[in-house]
């Protein structure tokens, strides 16, 4: 695998809100077809890395690169139709927009309509509750089906590297694992790069080939998902041992 | 009593004490010493007429007039089954053809009101576009109303170019200002827009004040030519000119008509949803490959056009503009009927501006007092109806109608 071309590469990248620095100098590896966690705990930069890769955060040094391209400084706007997609922190759907609506705005820079039917019936096929409450505003479905949603929406990009950002926070269990089966679903079958910030260590790393842990900002250990998972320092701090 | 009724009394109380302070400072302190007559008696009446309000909302509380609700629920049950058999393509047809036929069946006066409220209709449908869709406040909307005015009103006196042909022209040069306006202030978020909105529709108003030499400043410019058209008569085609208010109002009504369709059409394309979601969540938007500064100015360009389409057409029925036409109060009563109709509701935006056109002119008695009830009435409606008159209707309408 390492003598592949990376999909998605940072290079020693620092972001700042305002003088304070939230991460310092960041580098990753993503290959094609990975799923790759970035762990740690609340306030290490977990979010700030995906922002900083999407351009909605300017890193103010450093260098990201997806797909031979380097990227930081692009708009972000500019990302999705290059195959890049987020989910972001929070799930941020369009509450009043329709769960349709939100879907479309998914699929906003496509043109083409069949592929675009299409790929809203796979995502009703993967969330069969969203086909229900199709015609409902976003605003009033359940955080779970917000979360599914704001996946679907992503996906309607058809996107090459998805960008999760915590799509366990405050839901119910049964609910995480429906949403991890969507990620193993669409990394094994449709051959999406993803990569996975999340604080639910565990979940994290067993549905990921690889991991990186992150700490105040600075990559403190990068390693394979099994091995991150039976690392006894790993283990104390953060799956809870 | 109960706990209710007793916190509804106390409400009373302190709501008729509350009313008392702020009228007799205003009637009661003269210059001639302090008089307690008058407002007294006022007081008096205001506190009657609301305690009777009161108790008969106790007593229908109490059950009393139950045996009304029965017949009254039936007649309104029959009139939404009726409302409903009445296809709305059917509904519309009627709305069309009482304004087709408005001009013969009233007189003058009512053709003025009725112009009025078209040109606010106008207005307030572009506004609703840059307010209602894409979520952007702008306070300073009337200096593209301004702009359209004063762009057909100079090509007009200087030279005597049709108003047919200035129409596209204002509306570009409106759409113009509208970017020029819109590329610096469109980066800013919320309250700070609004702050700089209306500075802008300022900044408009005092060059057109000031800008002597092209302007005439406060002097206005005269002489502005009506609408034309070709007529057939006596076997030749004849160039008159349309300035009777019959005319006027069937030219208004058009534009009205046509903004009507381009708005409802904007409403359900892939840009009216896009707008939606710049106002929804701007970085999700962002996030979803959505260029979200050249969209707000795509917004703040589309709603300039139709005030530039109202603005001309104002010109060219008031044959005189000045400055005066375009302050700020102006800006605040068409962002009022949005606000009132419902934001993003184009029935909703008609009603409102007929609501703050066309009834002050119904109730001229009450002038003086317009502000006053103006104010209660939007305090009102911000408690019992707080999405407006005809708020937007969204539960799925859109994708319903793309099945």
């Amino acid at each position: 695998m390492t003598e592949q071309t990376p999909i998605l590469e940072l290079k020693n990248v620092t972001s700042a809100y305002g003088r304070i620095k939230a991460i310092k100098g960041i580098s990753l590896k993503v290959y094609p077809g990975e799923v790759v966690s970035i762990i740690g705990a609340n306030g290490a930069g977990k979010s700030t890395t995906l922002m900083s890769i999407s351009g909605v955060i300017k890193p103010t040094s450093g260098e990201v690169w997806y797909a031979g391209d380097r990227i930081d400084g692009l708009a972000p706007d500019l990302l999705p139709s290059r195959g890049l997609c987020q989910v972001p922190e929070g799930r941020r759907i369009f509450p009043r927009l329709t769960v349709e609506e939100n879907l479309d705005m998914g699929a906003f820079f496509r043109k083409d309509t069949d592929a675009i039917n299409h790929d809203k019936n796979r995502v009703f096929q993967m969330f069969p509750i969203l086909l229900e409450r199709r015609k409902q505003h976003g605003g009033t479905l359940s955080g779970g089906e917000q979360q599914m949603l704001a996946m679907g929406r992503a996906l309607m990009g058809r996107p090459k590297l998805l960008l999760l950002d915590e799509p366990s926070l405050g839901l119910a269990p049964l609910i995480v694992q429906q949403i991890f089966r969507i990620i193993r679903e669409i990394n094994e079958v449709d051959g999406v790069t993803v990569v996975l910030v999340e604080q639910n260590a565990n979940l994290a790393l067993k549905s990921s080939s690889r991991g990186y842990v992150l700490e105040t900002g600075n990559v403190v250990m990068e390693d394979d998902a099994q091995a991150l998972l039976v690392n006894p320092a790993i283990r104390a701090a953060y799956l809870g041992e | 009593m109960t706990i209710r009724a007793s916190k509804l009394w106390l409400g009373y109380g302190v709501a008729m004490a509350w009313f008392f302070v702020l009228l007799w400072p205003l009637l009661g302190i003269k210059a001639e010493g302090l008089e307690f007559a008058e407002s007294i008696s006022i007081w008096l009446k205001v506190a009657v007429a609301a305690a009777i309000l009161l108790g008969l909302h106790q007593l229908k509380q109490g059950g009393l007039f139950r045996f009304l609700e029965k017949p009254t629920q039936a007649a309104s049950a029959a009139a939404d089954a009726l409302a409903a058999r009445v296809p709305r393509w059917l509904a519309l047809c009627a709305v069309a053809a009482c304004a087709l036929a408005f001009p013969m069946l009233t007189e003058r006066y009512a053709h003025d009101v009725a112009i009025s409220v078209l040109v606010y209709i106008i207005l307030g449908l572009g506004l609703n576009v840059v307010v209602g869709l894409a979520g952007l406040l702008d306070l300073g909307y009337i200096a593209f109303f301004g702009v359209g005015a004063y762009t057909y009103a100079l090509l007009s006196v200087h030279f005597e170019l049709s108003f047919w042909l200035c129409l596209p022209i204002a509306a570009c040069f409106s759409a113009i200002a509208g970017c020029i306006i819109g590329y610096p202030t469109l980066r800013m978020r919320g309250d700070y827009l609004a702050i700089v909105t209306l500075g802008f529709g300022e900044i408009v108003r005092i060059v057109i004040n000031n800008w002597m030499s092209l302007t005439n400043g406060p002097n206005g410019v005269l002489g502005i030519k009506s609408p034309g058209a070709y007529w057939f008569k006596d076997g030749s085609f004849e160039h008159i000119w349309l300035n009777s208010l019959e005319q006027l109002y069937y030219i208004i009504l058009g534009l009205a008509m046509l903004t009507i369709v381009a708005v409802y059409r904007l409403n359900y394309s892939r840009i009216g949803r896009a707008f939606e979601a710049v106002r929804e969540d701007q970085t999700a938007a962002e996030l979803m490959g959505v260029n979200t500064l050249r969209l707000k100015l795509l917004a703040y360009a589309m709603g300039a056009v139709f005030g530039g389409i109202a603005g001309t057409f104002f010109a060219a029925r008031m044959k005189f503009v000045s400055p005066e036409s375009f302050t700020f109060i102006e800006s605040a009563m068409v962002l009022a009927m949005v606000v009132l109709g419902g934001m993003g509701s184009i029935p909703g935006v008609i009603l409102g501006s007929l609501a703050l056109i066309a009834l002050p002119e119904v109730f001229r008695g009450f002038e003086m007092y317009r502000m006053f009830v103006f104010g209660g009435v939007m305090a009102v409606m911000m408690i019992f109806r707080p999405k407006g008159l005809w708020p937007a209707k969204r539960m799925g309408a859109r994708s319903e109608e793309r099945d």
